[in-house]
């Protein structure tokens, strides 16, 4: 990079020439920044193609047509979502001649089109195949149906009449049909005590007969639920409920194929190709625990591999390098359940609505949570509104966090070279690689932002922000960056801070971020406030939302629906009281959280923030239709928000501490402590 | 997970008072090259418990001859700067678990991952 700017003093260029250099360095900063990605300034045989990737929209097929040109391919690397592809020629000269001829091409891609900007690098990713079992409990049986099969199923299903009310309200983009039982959108389950005139289709017995003669289910299904997705639309990430049905589901798949997303609470996710004409069995686990869900979108990414027989195709995408992508057309799905007579005994009652939990997986709260009164209810509180939120929507919630805010960049700068520092709580990891000099590690409850800020080259561990497992005065800093709102009673706030003063070396500093109560401060609004006003414009970018409490990059106001309650208005919390001793409103409201509506003003310091699961890659409000009607993407993590002078309060309980400084910075209250 | 932060790690389960340096068992090690500088290392020197470092390196097979005492003067002698470099910030350890040296509790490694959560009772 540094040789490209040299030449831009060096020698005179055209306009076209000096944009194709500023757009190329703005492609190799956004590699190191996001991907950790470093582009080397000497010729190899290996090229980035930044805009070349399954991101972009880009298939294989395509790239290798263009690249095949320049020489001969070794390699090419395409991963799941990347804007970018990494392609290997046998030879460096080739390599150079593509970066010739090829840097600032224009690639089109049937309706889009993108520019390529081609960089060398030394290595690329390694394309070790990592094999990603299915779910447990999950298996796939292609070509289940013949086409005839198919033919006559689909042709059963009459479109013309449409029965069920509440579902014709909340789907918008898929037809949904039910027999023998109504599946209730509005309640995520059916009315056992009133079957429905029309039963399973004829049409359907014969294929359920074999399902029972090969095993796959124990008894016959008497209730059927038939989908049709037009095409590029998806269905929220959705755990059947337990209580509505017995264990084993079994979905039919016909006419286009698709990816079905299955994800476990603690964040792994597998994808698994659904071929036309396949049956897709789910038991146990996979149907108890994981959630699965489609993602709306115009293609797939599919194993690279259609010219050998279909039985080659494995359906687990585990070999992330070597996918293309296909293009999705109509599809209807044949799901057959049974109805459950009996409560839900599963092994899972973290997810069963049978055995206490919120129909799954963490879901709109029918009722919201109290605030606890014991240290069971803590525990089960910020497990279910905290971490496991977290791990839920890491890839979204990473996906909206790229820009570290000023004043903790301007903080871990002022740090001396070859300082320790530990970002307890660190997310994604946006801080740890802020100052290069200094030695950052990051820790978070959230295994599944651990994962992505190791991928992004960093140093993590998994842990809680109360039992740091560091070595006492290890650390030059600490900072904690919006994390110890997430506690639920005075007690662990203080214990939060102790932890980081444990951390901390004689005179070493530490850096917290809370979010206010107060989001407007000298008559200022924060930006959390401030992107309400943007609405009408719908063009918000994710990306500028920097308070963290910007909990929905879509700027949802409609999440009091969710839970039907009113605000309990909150005005004063005591610090440091005990938690059996709140103020009596509480209980006149039954101590239920209220929920707060995106980016308006709080109105109590305890609640719950919806988080808006946007799963699509795509731009902010594509797919925003689908996402309300089952309310399963709306997730609500648990917070308490500081009035003024609350933070600096719970750290003057601490002995050997100073307050250096305290700011009010876009919403949160902030405080540098000093050990003594 | 680096050895760097290997050290810095111990084992916090509740009532262990000696839960330092916690034992590495390794399934897999990979060693990814990191661009050398000096003076990075030798800051970081001071920062060490040098006997964890040198005891992890031994376990893991990649002493790289480093002294069991640290060498007086290390900020000029580049070789050995060189060596510290790599047991410290090119091993990594990709799968296995962490041991407790008191309690014997594991923690298990994964994807270079150390999952040090403590069950309730832990704590």
């Amino acid at each position: 990079m540094e040789l490209v700017e040299a030449n831009v003093n060096a020698v005179k260029m055209s306009k076209e020439q000096k944009k194709l250099i500023r757009k190329q360095i703005k492609a190799c900063n956004i590699l190191l920044k996001h991907d950790g990605i470093r582009t080397a300034s000497h010729v190899t045989k290996n090229l980035v193609l930044a805009n070349g990737g399954l991101g972009n929209g880009v298939s294989r097929e395509q790239l290798c047509e263009a690249m095949k040109e320049m020489g001969e391919l070794e390699t090419i690397i395409m991963s799941p979502h990347k804007p970018y592809a990494f392609v290997t020629y046998s030879s460096e000269q080739s390599a150079q001649k593509a970066h010739g001829l090829l840097n600032g091409h224009v690639l089109h891609c049937g309706d889009n089109s993108v520019t390529l900007y081609l960089s060398f690098v030394d290595s690329v990713p390694c394309e070790a195949e990592e094999h990603v079992p299915l779910p447990e409990g999950l298996s796939l049986v292609e070509d289940f149906v013949s086409s005839e099969e198919e033919a006559v199923l689909l042709a059963a299903v009459d479109w013309s009449t449409f029965d069920d009310v509440t579902a014709q309200k909340a789907l918008k983009h898929r037809r949904v049909k039910h027999y023998g039982y109504e599946f209730r959108y509005d309640t995520n389950n059916v009315d056992k005590d009133k079957p429905l005139s029309v039963g399973i289709p004829d049409e359907c017995v014969p294929i359920l007969e074999s399902c029972l003669k090969d095993g796959h289910i124990g008894a016959m299904p008497d209730q059927l639920t038939v989908n049709q997705y037009q095409p590029g639309k998806g269905i929220p990430p959705h755990v059947d409920t337990h209580s509505a049905f017995e264990d084993t589901i079994l979905s039919l798949s016909l006419g286009s194929k698709t990816v079905m997303e299955f994800r476990h609470p603690d964040g792994r996710v597998v994808a698994v190709l659904l071929p036309g004409r396949s049956l897709l069995v789910m038991k146990g686990e996979s149907r108890y625990l994981w959630s699965h869900g489609i993602t709306p979108r115009k293609f797939d990414m599919v194993p690279a591999c259609d010219p050998q027989p279909p039985a080659a195709i494995t359906p687990d995408l585990g070999n992330p390098g070597n996918l293309t992508l296909s293009k999705r057309g109509t599809r209807t799905s044949f799901t057959f359940r049974r109805i459950r007579r009996l409560p839900c005994q599963c092994a899972f009652p973290s997810v069963c609505d049978s055995q206490g939990a919120p129909s799954a997986p963490v879901p709109s709260p029918p009722s919201p949570p109290s605030l606890p009164r014991c240290h069971g209810d803590v525990a089960r509180l910020e497990e279910e509104y905290v971490h496991r939120v977290y791990n839920a929507i890491a890839p979204h919630f990473s996906s909206t966090r790229h820009s570290p805010w000023p004043r903790v960049c301007h903080f871990l700068s002022s740090l001396a070279p070859g300082a320790v520092v530990a970002d307890v709580g660190c997310g994604n990891g946006k801080y740890l690689g802020v100052n290069p000099e200094v030695v950052a590690l990051g820790c978070d409850r959230s295994i599944a932002l651990v994962h992505i800020c190791t991928e992004r080259g960093f140093q993590a561990f998994v842990s809680d922000a109360l039992n740091v497992p560091m070595r006492t005065a290890s650390c030059d800093a600490c900072i904690s960056i919006a994390v110890i709102h997430h506690f639920s009673t005075p007690e662990r706030r203080l214990a939060a801070v102790r932890e980081l003063m444990r951390l901390l070396k004689p005179g070493g500093r530490a850096l917290i971020y809370v979010w206010a109560l107060e989001q407007e401060y000298n008559k200022q609004r924060s930006k959390y406030l401030k992107d309400q006003s943007r609405e009408p414009s719908g063009s918000h970018s994710t990306t500028k939302s920097r308070s963290e409490g910007s909990a929905s990059p879509r700027r949802t106001v409609n999440s009091h629906g969710d839970a039907g309650v009113t605000d309990v208005g909150r005005p004063d919390t005591e610090v440091s009281g005990p938690v059996d001793q709140r103020p009596d409103e509480d209980q006149a409201h039954n101590g239920k959280l209220s929920v707060h509506t995106n980016r308006t003003a709080f109105n109590s310091q305890d609640l719950l923030v919806p988080w808006h699961l946007k799963d699509g890659k795509g731009k902010a409000g594509k797919g925003r239709k689908g996402e309300r009607e089952a309310g399963n993407s709306v997730f609500h993590r648990y917070y308490h928000v500081f009035q003024q002078g609350e933070i600096e309060k719970v750290c003057g309980q601490v002995a050997g501490v100073k307050v250096q400084t305290s700011y009010h910075d876009q919403g949160n209250w902030c405080v540098i402590l000093v050990k003594d | 997970m680096k050895l760097l932060t290997h050290n810095m790690l111990t084992s916090h389960v509740k009532g262990v008072t000696k839960g330092y340096p916690l034992l590495i068992k390794a399934t897999e090690v990979k060693v990814n090259e990191v661009e050398f500088n000096s003076q990075f290392v030798s800051r970081m020197i001071p920062k060490l418990e040098w006997s964890a470092l040198v005891q992890a390196a031994e376990g893991l097979g990649h002493l790289e001859d480093l002294p069991a005492e640290l060498v007086a003067d290390y900020e000029n002698n580049e070789e050995f700067l060189k060596k510290v470099h790599k047991v410290l910030l090119e091993v990594e350890v990709v799968e296995g678990s962490l041991q407790c040296p008191e309690s014997g509790r594991e923690f298990p490694i994964s994807r270079g991952v150390p999952n040090m959560l403590l069950n309730e009772d832990e704590v």
